[in-house]
């Protein structure tokens, strides 16, 4: 049973990516004849698969940085040192500084109740922590404009008390917060799952305080899932365009996160500093996936040395 | 442990549901009310004409066209790259895996400034289909070129652990009992396959359905042709046109969460099928 819903769970996250043993199964199906496909089909297969991948995502990354330094290094660094593109860099880290703890306690908090308790719904609450994923950026931010907005329903109250939170950074972030909102939660849920809750129970039992039982018995058990989470939010985060371009208003200086500010440029037809700019989130991007890739063997490790104990 | 409802060892109940629960509807619950509230107030009339006027159904039209066939592109070569990745031993393969989640790491406005460049008439590929008279950037093409290079990982990505747990034993007796390569793989890997293919598919249609950022760029965004319903929504916020945006944004909306039940259902009976071949 445990092993079925942990299945479950990790499909349901379909919209992150999950954390997986890294072990390569090749030699497995490779050394047995019935297993295995003629050279010829092979060779076939992985030209083709690799042709399309290369096609779709190995050339774009490549043009990126192509793209940034066509223009030669001076050009390159005057992008990155505008003073748009530092506030903009700034805005954006400080949008991931907010929205990532704030979705990294929420991920804790709700795998916890859902994950060590037993109570009615609980399917349906997964569901709903999923909603932000399976709704349009676009849509994610409209939704705040309906509410904080000039003619939202606290628009009013907002303005009378000047508070602006559209077309400001509160908005900014708000968006940012609900477009990485289940990445902790969705990580941790079947990873907890499938651990059960005979390991806290039994820290109880022996006298352990709750906050205790969570830092020296949960805690460990889940830190790697829990970074995993953490650097898909954050990647997510940093890179969200759709969203926060509705609550944006585009205001220079001010309002204009890093994609935005690469939005800006391209269309001004400033390609260079635009992929300038584009380069460092692709970096971001390269050091994410080094990142999972090491979390990834890590957690397999870890995996392998309590199967062995 | 029937009476865990009426005994909990376990500390915190109470706190961790309730800030879920409060959290949760702040964050998404109570805005996205505000949708439904807002479109309920326009009255039917209204909304059902800014909901489907022509240039809205055309956006409908290119998004949901783009978004399957793009889907269905994603599922025919994300099975072959899980197939690779899983079955066969080939110099760099630890990269092209680990690059396979580029998708979901790489912002979507540098994707889309990236793929525009590369398939703009003097871009790398387009500058090789340029002679062959087929235009990729600025045309519907090019939307159906953003949507699959953001649809892949999730195929590959639901199909990949399904392939991996698959044991050898099932295709052995299979040869054994004289099927041939193929004919085991159709009969007896495919059917295990087929739901979580079946999810990845769905996953990949349902984020290219509401992708903007890696569309917004190569699409040219020419009304009634390559304009994409999330850009609708954009277009009618920038002319100030609330109700508008939230007629469009109601139907997304309802087929989001329409397909979002369709995908837990696939969940479900991914989860038996491999749980009965175990």
């Amino acid at each position: 049973m445990d092993c079925q819903t942990y299945r479950e769970g990790s499909l349901m996250a379909g919209a992150a990516a999950v954390l997986h043993g890294t072990a390569d199964h090749a030699a497995r199906f490779e050394s047995k004849a019935a297993t295995r496909e003629p050279g010829l089909v092979k060779w076939g297969l992985i030209a083709i698969s690799l042709s399309f991948f290369a096609f779709f995502l190995l050339l774009p990354l490549i043009a990126v940085f192509v793209e940034a330094f066509r223009k030669g290094w001076e050009t390159y660094f005057n992008a990155l040192l505008d003073p748009d593109a530092i506030s903009a860099i700034k805005l954006t880290l400080l949008a991931a500084a907010i929205s990532v703890p704030l979705n990294l306690v929420f991920g804790v908090a709700a795998a916890w109740s859902i994950t060590k308790f037993d109570f009615r719904g609980k399917h349906f609450l997964i569901t709903l922590i999923d909603l932000p994923f399976s709704v349009s950026p676009v849509v994610s931010g409209l939704i705040y404009v309906l509410v904080f907005g000039a003619q939202g329903w606290f628009g009013p109250w907002l303005s009378d008390n000047d508070v602006k939170v559209i077309f400001a950074v509160p908005g900014i972030v708000l968006a940012t917060v609900f477009v990485t909102f289940p990445f902790v939660a969705r990580e941790l849920i079947p990873l907890m799952e499938a651990q059960g809750k005979e390991e806290e129970e039994a820290a109880v039992v022996l006298g352990a305080k709750g906050w205790q039982t969570f830092w020296h018995v949960t805690l460990p058990n889940i830190k790697w899932g829990l970074m995993y989470g953490v650097i898909l939010c954050n990647a997510r985060a940093m890179g969200e365009f759709g969203a926060v371009s509705v609550v944006s208003g585009h205001i220079r200086g001010y309002t204009n996160t890093m994609p935005l500010h690469v939005e800006i440029l391209y269309n001004e037809y400033q390609f260079a500093a635009a992929f300038a700019v584009a380069s460092v989130l692709a970096l971001l991007a390269i050091v994410t996936l080094v990142i999972k890739v090491w979390v990834e063997r890590q957690a397999g490790k870890a995996a392998t040395v309590s199967e062995d104990e | 442990m029937a009476s865990s409802t009426s005994f909990r060892v376990l500390p915190g109940f109470g706190l961790s549901l309730g800030y879920t629960l409060g959290y949760l509807s702040l964050i998404v619950l109570i805005p996205l009310a505000a949708v439904f509230f807002k479109a309920g107030s326009l009255g039917f009339d209204h909304f059902w004409a800014a909901a489907t006027s022509p240039r809205v159904l055309a956006s409908y039209r290119l998004s949901f066209g783009a978004s399957l066939i793009a889907a269905g592109i994603n599922a025919v070569f994300g099975l072959m790259l899980a197939w690779v990745l899983v079955r066969y031993s080939f110099p760099g393969k630890r990269l092209v895996d680990a690059l396979v989640d580029l998708p979901f790491a790489l912002p979507t406005a540098v994707a889309g400034i990236a793929l525009t460049a590369l398939y703009a008439k003097n871009g790398w590929i387009g500058s090789l289909l340029e002679p062959l008279g087929i235009k990729v950037a600025f045309t519907p093409l090019g939307v159906l070129v953003a949507l699959v290079f953001i649809g892949l990982p999730f195929v590959v990505r639901t199909v990949q652990p399904i392939l991996e747990d698959l044991d050898t034993e099932y295709e052995e007796a299979a040869v054994s009992l004289g099927a041939s390569r193929w004919q085991a793989f159709r009969y007896v890997v495919f059917p295990t396959l087929f739901p979580a293919l079946l999810t990845g598919f769905a996953l990949a249609f349902a984020r290219a359905v509401g992708e903007y950022g890696s569309v917004i760029f190569i699409a040219g965004n020419i009304p009634m042709v390559s304009e994409i319903t999330p850009l609708m929504i954009i277009t009618k916020l920038e002319q100030y046109d609330y109700a508008g945006a939230t007629a469009v944004a109601v139907v997304m909306l309802i087929f989001s969460f329409l397909l979002l039940l369709i995908i837990n259902g696939l969940q479900a009976w991914t989860a038996k099928r491999t749980g009965r071949a175990r």
